[in-house]
């Protein structure tokens, strides 16, 4: 099984790197871009498992190494089955 | 006074860790052992120092990593029995990561590695780590991080100043406060905090860099002399 997991920083904590892209972005005439939020991706090979105890291990793993719960949020999806 | 033994942490990428040890061992005369982050054992030291550095490479988070290490789990259990434990920039991030200190650090707000000398002011002269220099003191102690932006969720912050935790601020030489001596956009110019039991702190700015004037400047060293006579 692959899951992929993305980890950025909560909407309600300052992006100043997201930021500076937006600026570039800017400079380079690219002027309907709103925002930018940058985080990072995680992609995991599971092997074992099934889906259901993936899905506990996930957002558990998440919360206790991937992201810091104080300052990021993250999400997932299984990119392969199996 | 009876000698203390300070215990030196090194985890792989610490670089202040040979200065730390300096700055106890030759500067104020203390002994002072390496301790190895794989091991278990805290071979009976009396106080705990994180040095600086970048541990693990700063991988994932800053200080994430070593905070999973066998011996930080001797820590946690040491500081939650009241050991002194003092975690100096990137040991501030390991702690924070541990949990042992509330909060997390983001990049500095200018983006930029900061390296410069600094002035803090202190704001808590009743901690273990301060009670040798007087509230409303500067100290001039330099900085070198990437990743000192302290942050908290207002909840948190309240806590943190009814509880009177926040120990340094981030000042200009004369002690205001104001955006410019924020160097890095720390909520509440927060230089230096400890935990609610009063036992565990962490602080950005390098105090072993400041600890005899051939360094230019020998006001960290209040820091290293108020844990000497808090336990001596």
């Amino acid at each position: 099984m692959r899951v992929r997991i993305l980890v950025s920083l909560k909407d309600s904590v300052l992006d100043p790197q997201g930021q500076t892209v937006k600026n570039a972005l800017h400079t380079l005439g690219y002027g309907s871009i709103k925002d930018v939020r940058q985080g990072k991706v995680f992609e995991l090979e599971l092997e074992g498992i099934s889906e259901k105890e993936a899905e506990k291990i996930i957002p558990e793993i998440s919360d206790k190494v991937l992201a810091n719960p104080i300052i990021e949020k993250f999400s997932w999806q299984i990119l392969e089955k199996g | 006074m009876a000698k203390l033994k300070f215990g030196v942490v090194i985890f792989p990428g610490s670089n202040c860790d040979y200065d730390t040890y300096y700055a106890l061992k030759d500067v104020c005369q203390q002994e002072t052992t390496f301790l190895w982050h794989k091991e278990h054992d805290l071979k009976n030291v009396d106080c705990v120092i994180l040095p600086g550095g970048f541990s693990y490479g700063d991988y994932l988070r800053s200080g994430s990593i070593a905070a999973f290490s066998p011996l930080m789990q001797e820590v946690k259990e040491f500081a939650l029995k009241g050991g002194l434990v003092l975690g100096i920039c990137n040991g501030f991030q390991v702690l924070l990561e541990l949990g042992l200190l509330p909060g997390a650090m983001l990049r500095n707000k200018n983006l930029k590695f900061l390296c410069q000398f600094v002035h803090i002011r202190v704001e808590n002269d009743k901690t273990p780590f301060s009670h040798r220099a007087k509230k409303g003191q500067i100290l001039k102690i330099p900085i070198a991080h990437f990743d000192g932006n302290y942050f908290a969720p207002p909840e948190t912050i309240q806590e943190i100043k009814d509880n009177n935790q926040i120990v340094f601020r981030y000042s200009n030489a004369e002690g205001q406060i104001n955006e410019e001596s924020n160097v890095n956009g720390s909520a509440e110019s927060i230089a230096g905090l400890i935990n609610k039991a009063g036992n565990v702190m962490g602080m950005m700015p390098h105090p072993e860099r400041a600890s005899e004037l051939l360094l230019s400047s020998e006001e960290g060293r209040v820091i290293f002399e108020s844990i000497i006579t808090k336990l001596g």
